[in-house]
């Protein structure tokens, strides 16, 4: 029932750490991948992302968080979103985050999270399984 | 009545009560010509014809994206609800796009009264989305006052904007070139308002002075009565500047637009308050001269055409038997038997059923 149509991803880079290389990168692979990538820069708040999420009505929010705070950052946003009615979107990211906490943030919701190394293949193909995933249910 | 009707009842009725997400959804529909795009823009045409829209466009890099920021702000500071557009450029050989406009919109992101929208253009090549008019009509009917349309950074054939706002403001910078090469990408016609930003930079106020020579002569060739830009009018009814089609200003009237040359520099906000003017100016000439009617009203007509086009061709070649029909005609066509023509011809009037679409309607 639904055309086919580019993937929309937010990609944001939470809290105050200034490395947004890694975001980069992985904005640039999803693009490359045919996704449309909605880049909104450093030191986002939670806020700032679950608002530009709604907005921009995305499929995915893509986090990049390097600082620590993932076990604060990811629960608030995917709590603005509910809120917002939107807990049909993807959180997913990456950053050094242990596994533990990985797992934590799973059962709370959260998608799939990928370390330092990953390839953005690996990534690309995540969310394009995901939604197609979704797609079929949709259908 | 369907799941999908059911679902489309809701989502009107959280965008009468003006939730974001069903704004969102709403453009998201109409952006990917999902099942109700049309059902969903019938239902808000009504609405339509309250928001003031401001088309800025110019070279990539001239900070169309910090002037818009800071014309929400001076709105928001007034009282007034804006929503954006903003539009990026979708890759050609990968079909993604990599949506930045958001960045410079950081010192807005978070004001309820503020709705920025990035759209990718897939494929489309007049600087805007096809749906950019669509999306913006979707915006004015949520009851925005004010809607921006910011283009892709345009190089010499990017003018659709022209034919989606009421109001064209043309930045450029002293890099973008001499006077000559606005003149050259046809910017000249567009352009309601100009704005040399970065006005600190070497060069602006050359810059300034050419684009206010280019436009007084162009003024006095209207009024003259021979402006060139006039002729293909007839050819390009649907195309030329909305203005262009009210008629030529007549002579010692006072009362043609004469776009101005203003400077800014977008980012410490200098001369955002002269650009507001200058809109507020525009707007009472569009709406005192009759151009502002005429302008929606031809808007309104393209798009009759569009949804015409649209409706022709999906019901002609989504149709099972036209498509068999055609393919029995190549033997004739491949021996000379017949023409591409005379076949068109037969196609078209053995569809005339097809054109009313009696079977399609019930799906939209």
């Amino acid at each position: 029932m639904t055309a086919s149509r580019p993937i929309r991803v937010l990609v944001a880079k939470p809290g105050l750490d200034g490395h947004d290389r890694g975001a980069k990168v992985v904005a640039a692979a999803l693009r490359d991948a045919g996704m449309e990538v909605v880049y909104t820069g450093l030191h986002q708040t939670p806020e700032m992302i679950a608002t530009a999420a709604v907005q921009e009505d995305v499929d995915v929010v893509g986090l990049s968080i390097l600082s620590g705070a993932h076990m604060t950052l990811f629960p608030r946003v995917l709590q603005l979103l509910r809120e917002q009615g939107r807990d049909d979107v993807l959180i997913t990211g990456g950053g050094i985050i242990p596994q533990d906490d990985m797992d934590a943030l799973h059962l709370q919701g959260v998608g799939k999270l990928f370390g330092p190394g990953t390839s953005t293949s690996e990534l690309v193909r995540y969310i394009q399984d995901w939604f197609a995933q979704r797609q079929r249910q949709e259908a | 009545m369907t799941a999908n009707g059911v679902a489309a009842d809701r989502l009107l009725a959280d965008f009468t009560a003006r939730k974001p997400a069903a704004l969102a959804r709403a453009i998201s529909i109409v952006e990917n010509h999902r099942p109700g795009c049309d059902r969903l823009l019938a239902a808000l045409h009504g609405r339509t014809g309250r928001a003031r829209r401001i088309g800025i466009t110019g070279p990539p890099g001239a900070g169309k994206s910090t002037l818009a920021t800071q014309l929400v702000r001076a709105y928001r500071s007034q009282g007034l609800t804006v929503g954006v557009v903003a539009v990026d450029p979708t890759s050609t050989f990968t079909g993604g796009a990599l949506l930045g406009d958001r960045i410079r919109m950081e010192q807005v992101a978070l004001d309820p009264g503020v709705y920025i929208r990035s759209l990718a253009t897939r494929g489309a090549l007049g600087g805007l989305s096809a749906t950019t008019r669509e999306i913006a009509d979707v915006m004015d009917a949520y009851g925005f006052d004010r809607v921006l349309i910011e283009t892709v950074g345009v190089g010499q054939s990017e003018l659709e904007v022209a034919r989606t706002a009421d109001s064209c403001v043309v930045v450029l910078v002293p890099e973008s070139g001499d006077a000559i090469q606005t003149l050259k990408a046809g910017l000249m016609e567009i352009a309601d308002i100009f704005v040399v930003n970065k006005a600190d930079r070497p060069g602006a106020d050359r810059l300034r002075s050419e684009l206010k020579v280019m436009v007084q002569m162009r003024s006095s060739r209207v009024r003259r009565g021979h402006d060139e830009s006039r002729a293909p009018r007839s050819g390009f009814a649907a195309h030329a500047h909305p203005s262009d089609a009210a008629g030529p200003p007549s002579l010692g009237d006072g009362s043609a637009w004469l776009p101005p040359v203003l400077t800014a520099a977008a980012a410490d906000g200098t001369g955002v308050p002269e650009l507001l003017s200058a809109l507020d100016a525009h707007h009472e000439y569009l709406s005192a001269s009759g151009v502002l009617v005429e302008r929606r009203r031809a808007r309104l007509r393209a798009r009759v055409v569009d949804v015409v086009d649209l409706r022709v061709r999906s019901r002609l070649w989504q149709d099972p038997d036209t498509e068999a029909w055609l393919d029995t005609q190549l033997a004739a066509l491949e021996s000379g038997g017949t023409t591409p023509f005379d076949v068109a011809d037969e196609l078209l009037s053995r569809s005339a059923r097809l054109l009313t679409g009696e079977a399609d309607d019930l799906h939209r």
